[in-house]
């Protein structure tokens, strides 16, 4: 087996620039570029598992000489590397074709609920506030001024009248 | 020790059984556990007195971990309030609770297990096992405030109460851990016979003091104790006026003898607690509620028993444990009182209460008498108390010793005159204000405790011999210097002196009530607020914190995940890595072009705008990868990558069918592409250079390589080393792959027949298709509004 193993410079930019197109593929919104993007991270990935087994040798058959023969064990980690990035890119693939059949588009759409915590500026949790004991008149849903944390507000509310058997005042 | 606090504990759970049939039995049962729990400690006062009663079960002896209990002295007096007191009160409250009542079947059973907690809290002579019965007692406590969580205020109560307790809680525990560390033991008995100095023990004193602060009510952490009295009246009594509470100072009275002669230890025990009793004191003259004001005096005894139990002083010790018990026997009835005008006449509020003296002259009598041992009247038990406590700082002298006893004077001053605010507002005639109506006359059960611990007080003024023997053995930690014993009678000296000063500006300041009134509402600091805004603090730095890493976009995910991949393993490789000097252009002439491809079929792949260009230019990467394979003496990777790119390329053509020719994504700007594009191909590079550092980093070929090669012949009986591996070696790895496939194919199938079943039912019932809801446009707008 061959000792210096050191990735040379072509291989590290064929392994550069396949990663490097991986992400940026995987950064966009489209999920078929995303699902390309995956693809492409594969091969780049594969491919390293391979180079670091070693510069090219002869095939790891019983009968070469040892020393002239190449790393067996990545190789067979490679190998099974490329047979799961087949599952992952048939499923994605079945999951974008699902998405674009519901939605009519394969794009990757922001988390809404996500946003609307990013938007909430309000108290989430109310626990701080202890004005009106017993009633509920400090955070009643009258003024019903658009915004995400009357919503909270007004769940609150709802609950709280479940809760004590009250009915909501009209 | 053990078997007793699980008695408490397990019958507990089996009230609720008797609940169902009586919800009086039930409180009457669950008074025979505490009483059976006093008797036992009153029948080993002998041994207790002298060495202590200790027991040991050993919990995971691998880890260390003992339940060890201990009863001495301390534990003796505690058990009096715990166990004495908690079942005076269980008995009260047998007539407190209405017999329909929905609270009591919820208050008979936790009340019982917290007599056990509190049981096991004062027993403990372990410090985890101590910790455990802390929280245990917390979790009673938020429990009891909350009840049914029906009411916003009870809701608002129990969960500061927890926060601030659990809070104090966890401090503690962080405490007790470098404590146990540093000494080597969680033996509190063994520590405090060797106490541990330097290191991280002041650290750990100042944590496990929080802990003793934040239970005990201490300043700024007050505010949940008046804010827990929403609890009803027997709970507010047991659990936040007699024993609970005093899970601080006790704890404080614990350590004392070990660490009080550290300055980080008994300054701030001294002068938070003074702060507590001034503070309180002052807010008590302010409160219409009868409970309120019961509540603020709590809050300022409780900082009066801080200061005399942390002085670390011999009289001040004996002060100290003989308020415990006094405090005990005057404020449980106080409260008791108070919950029975609350049954009898429907309200509690001094403005509307008038005329009770003669409605309820038996109650007054009995709450008269217990006031007056709060405000420190001869003979009874508080008188004797605060007797020791300013002969301890007035003999003391110095500084300390005559700034404190001051404190203490004024803190007593307030004491008396809320103790006659107490009495003027629940019993007197005011005039202006209708005698108060009377609805149903206090029964026996009512009044029959409140007049016992009473009494109680007044005998053991008389009987301080009895005081002196139980609270000895405690204070005889402490060097004895004067041989100071507790007494009725002194001579006239200067604490007679000052117990005078006390009661006498004490109902000076209550004949000024008018001005007093007006003036304590006006507080620069409200430590109340100082709760509210921390919580909102928190409450909103979540809701930063969340809205920005939980920005709901994956390109923004994905990206923090590249950068931090960038930054870390990526700067650490250029600092710590080295790049190879003889690095080769190429090892074989032949992976030039093949290279070449692959990069040139990559970059078009980011400019490509149709789908099938794009897979097709997938197809000559994947394709380009498999001959570097070849190159690189690897046919079975090759013929493996042929295989599924093929059939990677059939599968893509399916499903390509089906969608639009072009990339629906709208055309980024420059200005939206440029970090994406930078991230990019920063990210690429960075794994490039950690390959190129690492495999450079190699010293020599891999040992199970060579293993796998000289073993295939015969152990796998295979040419192939790489076939041998696979199905031999590490068949397990297979087997998973195997699996992966299967469930991918799983997956595949029902997304794929998910939506011909959608198409069929669209077809049969003609109606619009279905939408998941996610992601659309209605589902936008109904969640953002």
């Amino acid at each position: 087996m061959i000792i210096v193993p050191t990735i040379n410079l072509t291989m590290a930019v064929t392994v550069a620039v396949l990663y490097a197109v991986g992400f940026y593929l995987l950064l966009s919104r489209s999920l078929m570029r995303v699902l390309i993007g995956v693809v492409v991270l594969g091969h780049a990935s594969n491919l390293l598992l391979q180079l670091a087994g070693g510069p090219p040798a002869r095939p790891p058959i019983v009968g070469t000489d040892p020393a002239a023969m190449a790393d067996p064990l990545p190789q067979a980690l490679a190998l099974t590397a490329i047979v799961i990035t087949f599952a992952l890119t048939t499923f994605l693939l079945a999951l974008g074709y699902r998405s674009f059949v519901l939605v009519g588009h394969d794009e990757v759409q922001d988390d809404v609920e996500d946003r609307r915590i990013g938007r909430q500026k309000a108290d989430p949790v109310g626990l701080g506030s202890d004005e009106g004991d017993g009633d509920d008149s400090d955070d009643s849903d009258d003024s019903a001024d658009s915004g995400a944390g009357d919503r909270v507000a007004s769940t609150d509310d709802a609950v709280e009248a479940t809760a004590t058997g009250e009915r909501e005042r009209p | 020790m053990l078997a007793l606090v699980v008695a408490h504990l397990v019958l507990a759970g089996l009230l609720p059984l008797v609940s169902a049939r009586s919800r009086p039995a039930a409180f009457a049962v669950a008074a025979l556990p505490p009483s059976v729990a006093l008797l036992w400690a009153f029948s080993q006062t002998g041994p207790a007195l002298g060495g202590g009663v200790t027991e040991s079960v050993a919990w995971a002896p691998a880890l260390g971990l003992t339940l060890s209990f201990r009863l001495d002295a301390l534990a003796l007096v505690m058990i009096i309030l715990v166990s004495g007191v908690g079942a005076v009160i269980l008995v009260h409250s047998i007539g407190y609770f209405d017999r329909d009542s929905p609270q009591a079947t919820r208050s008979a059973a936790l009340l019982l297990a917290f007599a056990g907690a509190m049981l096991g809290l004062v027993l403990a002579d372990d410090l985890l096992t101590l910790y455990v019965f802390w929280e245990l007692t917390s979790i009673a406590s938020f429990l009891l405030v909350g009840q049914g969580g029906e009411r916003r205020a009870e809701r608002r109560a129990a969960v500061q109460a927890l926060l601030v307790t659990v809070f104090g809680g966890l401090a503690m525990l962080l405490g007790f851990v470098l404590l146990g560390q540093a000494a080597g033991t969680y033996r509190i008995s063994e520590i405090l016979a060797d106490p541990p100095r330097g290191g991280l023990v002041p650290v750990a004193l100042v944590l496990v003091l929080l802990g003793a602060f934040t239970k005990s009510a201490q300043l700024p952490f007050h505010p949940w104790l008046p804010a827990a009295m929403v609890a009803p009246t027997p709970v507010s009594a047991y659990l936040h006026a007699a024993s609970m509470v005093k899970a601080g100072v006790y704890l404080v009275a614990r350590l004392s003898p070990g660490f009080a002669d550290l300055a980080v230890w008994w300054a701030p025990v001294v002068v938070v607690g003074l702060g507590t009793m001034l503070v309180g004191g002052w807010r008590a003259l302010g409160e219409t509620d009868l409970k309120k004001v019961l509540a603020f005096g709590t809050v300022s005894q409780l900082g009066f028993l801080m200061v005399l139990l942390g002085a670390g002083d011999r009289t001040a010790a004996l002060a100290g444990a003989a308020m415990l018990l006094a405090h005990a026997l005057f404020k449980a009835p106080l409260f008791l009182t108070v919950g029975t005008i609350d049954h009898a006449t429907g309200t509690r509020d001094l403005r509307k209460l008038s005329g009770l003296r003669t409605a309820l002259p038996g109650t007054a009598v009995a709450a008269a008498l217990a006031a007056a041992s709060m405000a420190g009247l001869p003979p009874l038990l508080g008188f004797i108390g605060k007797e020791a406590a300013f002969e301890a700082f007035v003999d003391e002298g110095g500084a300390r010793g005559y700034l404190v006893a001051f404190g203490l004077l004024a803190g007593s001053m307030l004491t008396a005159a809320y103790s006659a605010r107490f009495l003027w507002g629940a019993f007197a005639t005011k005039p202006g204000v209708e005698a108060t109506v009377v609805h149903h006359r206090p029964g026996a059960l009512l009044t029959g405790p409140i007049w016992l611990c009473a009494v109680a007080g007044l005998v053991l003024g008389g009987a301080y011999v009895l005081v002196d023997l139980l609270v000895m053995p405690y204070a005889a930690a402490y060097p004895d210097e004067h041989g100071y014993h507790l007494a009725l009678w002194h001579g006239f000296n200067i604490p007679l002196l000052f117990s005078a000063l006390a009661i006498g500006g004490g109902l000076l300041l209550h004949r000024a009530r008018a001005t007093v009134d007006a003036l304590s509402h006006h507080s620069p600091v409200d430590a109340q607020r100082g709760y509210r805004s921390t919580v909102d603090g928190v409450s909103r730095l979540a809701l930063v914190v969340t809205g920005r890493l939980q920005a709901g976009s994956l390109p923004v995910y994905l990206g923090v995940i590249l950068v931090t991949f960038i930054l870390l393993p990526g700067v650490a490789a250029v600092v710590a890595g080295q790049w190879p000097a003889d690095q080769p252009v190429y090892d074989a002439l032949v992976q030039v072009p093949l290279a070449l491809v692959v990069v040139v079929a990559a970059l078009a792949l980011t400019r490509s705008h149709r789908r099938f260009t794009a897979v097709l230019l997938v197809g000559v990467i994947g394709y380009g990868v498999g001959g570097l394979f070849i190159i690189d003496g690897a046919p079975d990777l090759a013929l493996a990558q042929f295989l599924v790119e093929t059939l990677s390329m059939v599968a893509f053509v399916f499903v390509l069918r089906r969608l639009p020719a072009h990339f629906t994504e709208r055309r980024p700007t420059w200005l939206t592409r440029l970090p994406r594009l930078l991230i990019a191909a920063v990210g690429g590079i960075t794994v490039a250079g950690i390959a190129v550092v690492l495999s450079a980093a190699r010293v020599g070929p891999a040992v199970a390589s060579g293993e796998f090669v000289r073993l295939a012949p015969e152990g796998a009986g295979a040419n192939n080393v790489v076939s041998a591996i696979i199905v031999d070696f590490r068949a397990l790895d297979t087997v998973g792959e195997i699996g992966v496939l299967f469930i991918a194919a799983a997956g595949v199938s029902s997304l794929v027949l998910a939506t011909r079943y959608d198409t069929r039912r669209k077809r049969e019932s003609g109606r619009e298709q279905v939408s998941s809801g996610q992601s659309g446009p209605d589902h936008e707008r109904e969640v953002l509004g």
